[in-house]
């Protein structure tokens, strides 16, 4: 079977020697050997590339964990003096993170005389350590093992009074959050050599280890505890009564971006952080992409504001659900009739948003969504970072289902930064974790016209007053926010009608914004209460309310009225007064 | 272990003595080094998509298996039965490329697997050994037979190949089978003026992709400008190969790895440098060095154009894959989907890179005959 190519060769040459002159065959033959010797030649031209190629990727294996392994955590693990490493506060100096000195014990293994006896008497006074594993490590000749880090004072007066030879104790640091839960996901925590593995602490490890070889100035993070206490408190609270899987909350300073409460459950407690579910070390703040359904309407809104593509009076016919490919876009609430801007956003109508951003054009949207930094990374001071997914091809139906917040999944945290644009006067600014110690305003970028802003503070006032925000009132806070149900994907690439993502999204006070509030619940199902719904209107809309209520008197924000003055006054039922003001704007 | 005398003339008597045994030696410590890994970078990953810890290790097991069978049974084959095979499985898999689009499973923004069964399928990683082989008996017949246009057909299947795999879209494939078709028209002799004119017609190409393909574009900006784009899991890989040292930290006790998203595929790499140190990275990518320049001094004394140009095909596709997959993962390329050969976890990869290599044994064996004619 080794022949068979051969006599391929041969049934091309053989018939050719017999008619064709010799020369011929010769000159054939003589280009084929030609032309291995020059593949022979190149080849090792080639071979010389692959290996500059190999080098280089060994090279930079090399670089990457020789070069620098002499400040990652194994290098730490030696007997060299640990580094320091600066407390973090919050934006009032109440401490998140400190060092507790503690003494660590460890074991000359080679001046152990008797191992089975040392640990024997080790172990009378630490009875949590592995006898063998522990004799193993004894009977090295090894001249550093750890035998247990951290110990107490107690189990240290102890062993010390033991004296066994090649036993000794290290004064070590170790880290402690004396919030322990409250902030575990934006503190994060450290490894126990104190190398920063998550969050804040993973984010700045090396600015904390140098500002504690420098002054020892604490790190200021934006966030205040007692906002953050608030947060958590209602969200947890939301949590429970509708038997949701999870959630997020935030509440960012719309004028600097200043994340003041940052809040994902299930959290765990940062002095055990390997402890428990892993699932609840996932921060949905800044990592979980969601798609958070009707918000974005607002986010469409104000695109076709800006783009001068509708007006406070214009609108669209939503009298019949959009057919597209193989889909349906529907409203969940139909009217069944033209519907102009503020009805859109009111009765949340997919099929006008949806319109809207048709008008708009699938290039104005991504521009604008870009711009508004929704199609990029999230930026924020943690390691655990999100990145949007973004349909890919963007086709006419995915414009027109992000326009009502469907097909483009977002974190928690860019999505609050986005809105908090649209209702400060369109200012963009970066979320950030660390507080912003000045009165200038931090750098940020107009993403829409004043005017735009202007009309969205007014649009997400009139939600909160008749449409699906309605149960976020609270008496003397001007609100204005957006509801978004959406269902969430399921593992089959369908959308799951009983698991929903039931989100807020609101800023307060509403004529002049100081905080935006998100909450998002994952999963909330329906109690009597609330007749069996789960939607956001029912669940994270009335908690948002009664977090707005406890932090106003915190920020020094007084009680006023609920409804903007501008509008016509309140006369007759919902319906009646929603069309004192549609004839109002149209009017203008 | 047994081994066959040297008068034993059945058929795996002399696929004993006439194989490559270097290269055999060094993909069987491949695979094993990839169960090893695949043990340590796989449970978190399960555990977050909530199947059992051991769900990937089961299934990379049911994948090996049958990947050893077929590379034996490939490398038993003659070369005329590795160009039929090649073109049979070309043919396939262009066929599966064409339907993938508009049957294929949607992941990520790309369409590239069709549902079998419990099993999904990847058609563009079987394209690329199969075409390897196919081009290299074009070129080396157009040299062979006068008038044979074999550059112009490879030319045209090379296109026609790398527009199927851009509509998925799947540019890392597509630099893989571009490359092996740009090595091999090297191989077989283009002048040089073309050669540079073929460099600068990649160059340019990549820039076309850059500035047309959205998905490319972000790719490589995220690369060029770490700051504004998702370099998560690249920073994460960084950080695992920075915590492993000179001697990693051991077996299981990877800390990172368990928070690296594509650990036990794309970034099995990382998990190796984390766990197991510098020293065992290097190994592994002394183990790829080694197949591949190995497999190019063997050919250096080799007389048939066909399986110098086949080899040199396959060799280019196997080191390709291996420098971009640990070069994404150290950060020295733009961030790719590729596969580290008999690594990585995944079904289509490993039964491709089995019948890639499978393919260079069998056109690697000693053939007496071969000293007669050239």
């Amino acid at each position: 079977m080794t022949g068979d190519f051969e006599r391929v060769d041969v049934r091309i040459a053989e018939p050719e020697v017999d008619r064709a002159p010799v020369s011929a065959t010769l000159r054939l033959e003589g280009a084929v050997k030609e032309a291995s010797d020059t593949c022979r030649a190149r080849m090792f031209v080639l071979a010389i590339a692959f290996c500059a190629a190999f080098v280089v990727v060994g090279g930079r294996l090399v670089e990457v964990m020789a070069m620098q392994a002499s400040d990652g955590p194994m290098a730490q693990s030696t007997v060299t003096a640990p580094l320091g490493r600066a407390d973090i506060v919050d934006r009032n100096g109440l401490l998140l993170a400190t060092n507790l000195p503690t003494a660590s014990l460890y074991a000359e293994p080679r001046r152990i005389i008797d191992p089975d006896e040392a640990a024997d008497r080790l172990i009378a006074v630490l009875p949590e350590l592995d006898r063998e594993d522990l004799v193993a490590k004894l009977s090295t000749d090894r001249g550093f093992v750890w035998v247990q880090r951290n110990l107490t004072p107690r189990q240290q007066a102890d062993i010390h009074v033991l004296g066994i030879p090649g036993i000794a104790f290290m004064r070590e640091e170790r880290r402690v959050y004396p919030q322990g839960n409250l902030t575990a996901h934006v503190v994060g925590f450290t490894d126990i050599d104190r190398q920063g593995l998550a969050g804040i602490e993973a984010h700045f490890n090396r600015d904390l280890q140098s500002r504690a070889a420098e002054d020892d100035a604490p790190l200021e993070l934006s966030i205040d505890l007692r906002f953050q206490q608030i947060v958590r408190e209602e969200l947890a609270a939301t949590i429970e009564k509708f038997s949701a899987i999870g959630g997020a909350g935030l509440i960012l300073d719309v004028n600097t971006g200043e994340v003041v409460a940052m809040v994902s459950l299930p959290d765990f407690d940062a002095n055990r952080p390997t402890e428990g579910d892993p699932e609840a070390r996932f921060n949905r703040a800044t990592l979980g992409v969601y798609e958070i359904g009707s918000i974005f309407k607002v986010f469409t809104a104000a695109m076709a504001l800006d783009a001068g593509v509708v007006n406070m009076s214009s609108g669209y016919d939503a009298s019949n659900p959009i057919q597209i490919a193989r889909f349906t876009i529907r409203d969940y609430k139909p009217k069944n009739r033209w519907l102009s801007l503020p009805e859109i956003l009111v009765y949340s109508s997919n099929i006008g948003a949806a319109k809207m951003a048709l008008d708009v054009g699938a290039e104005g949207q991504q521009e604008f969504l870009r711009r508004i930094r929704l199609l990029s990374e999230t930026q924020v001071e943690v390691p655990e970072r999100g990145r949007p997914m973004i349909p890919s091809p963007w086709r006419e139906i995915n414009t027109m289902t992000i326009g009502f917040g469907h097909g483009l999944a977002v974190t928690p945290v860019q999505a609050a930064a986005a809105f908090a644009a649209m209702v400060n006067g369109g200012i963009l600014y970066q979320p950030t974790l660390l507080r912003w110690n000045s009165d200038l305003p931090p750098p940020g970028v107009q993403v829409i016209e004043q005017e735009t802003s202007d009309q969205i503070r007014l649009l997400t006032h009139l939600v909160v007053l008749y449409g699906s925000g309605r149960n976020a009132q609270v008496p003397g806070y001007l609100i204005g926010g957006k509801t978004g149900t959406a269902e969430k994907l399921d593992s089959r690439g369908g959308y799951a009608e009983d698991r929903l993502l039931s989100s807020f999204m609101g800023a307060f006070p509403i004529d002049d914004p100081r905080y935006v509030i998100m909450l998002m619940v994952d999963e909330p199902q329906g109690i009597p209460e609330t007749y069996g719904y789960a939607t956001a209107g029912w669940t994270a809309a009335p908690a948002a309310g009664r977090i707005i209520a406890r932090i106003g008197p915190l920020a020094g924000i007084a009680p006023r009225n609920n409804r903007l003055p501008e509008l016509p006054p309140a006369e007759g039922d919902a319906d009646e007064q929603l069309e004192a003001i549609l004839a109002a704007f149209a009017a203008r | 272990m047994t081994t066959f005398a040297r008068t034993d003339r059945s058929v795996l008597g002399r696929w004993w003595w006439t194989v490559d045994r270097w290269t055999l030696a060094a993909v069987i410590t491949l695979m094993l080094s990839g169960v090893v890994l695949i043990m340590a970078a796989s449970p978190p990953v399960a555990e977050r998509i909530g199947a059992d810890a051991f769900h990937f290790v089961r299934r990379h097991f049911v994948f090996l298996v049958p990947a050893v069978g077929l590379l034996l049974a490939v490398s038993l084959l003659s070369p005329r039965g590795v160009r039929r095979a090649a073109v049979a499985i070309f043919v396939l898999s262009v066929v599966m490329l064409v339907v993938t689009p508009i049957i294929g499973n949607e992941i990520k923004g790309a369409r590239r697997w069709i549902s079998i069964g419990a099993f999904s399928l990847q058609a563009s990683e079987f394209v690329k050994p199969a075409f390897a082989v196919v081009a290299a008996w074009l070129f080396s017949e157009a040299k062979r037979t006068p008038g044979f246009p074999g550059y112009w057909v490879s030319a045209f299947l090379a296109a026609m190949v790398a527009g199927l795999l851009i509509w998925q879209p799947d540019f890392g494939m597509t630099v893989t089978v571009l490359t092996i078709w740009g090595g091999q028209l090297f191989l077989a002799g283009l002048p040089l003026i073309f050669v540079v004119g073929l460099g600068l017609l990649a160059v340019g190409g990549v820039i076309g992709a850059y500035l047309l393909l959205p998905h490319v574009t972000e790719r490589i900006d995220g690369f060029l400008n770490p700051e504004t784009a998702d370099t998560f899991q690249v920073d994460t890989a960084i950080r695992a190969f920075e915590a492993g040292g000179l001697f990693g930290r051991g077996p299981g006790e990877g800390v990172i790895k368990s928070i690296l998203p594509d650990a036990h595929s794309d970034f099995v790499f990382a998990v190796a440098g984390e766990e197991f140190g510098l020293f065992a990275c290097l190994l592994l990518l002394g183990l790829f060095a080694f197949i591949a320049l190995h497999g190019f001094n063997r050919m250096s004394q080799e007389k048939d154009l066909f399986v110098m140009l086949a080899v040199a095909g396959l060799l280019i596709q196997f080191s390709v894959q291996a420098i971009i997959n640990m070069g994404v993962s150290l950060h020295l390329l733009p961030s790719k989907g590729m596969t580290l050969p008999f690594i990585s976890y995944g079904g289509s990869s490993l039964i491709s890179v089995a019948i890639c290599v499978g393919f260079i044994l069998a056109l690697t064996r000693r053939r007496p005959e071969q000293g007669r004619s050239a």
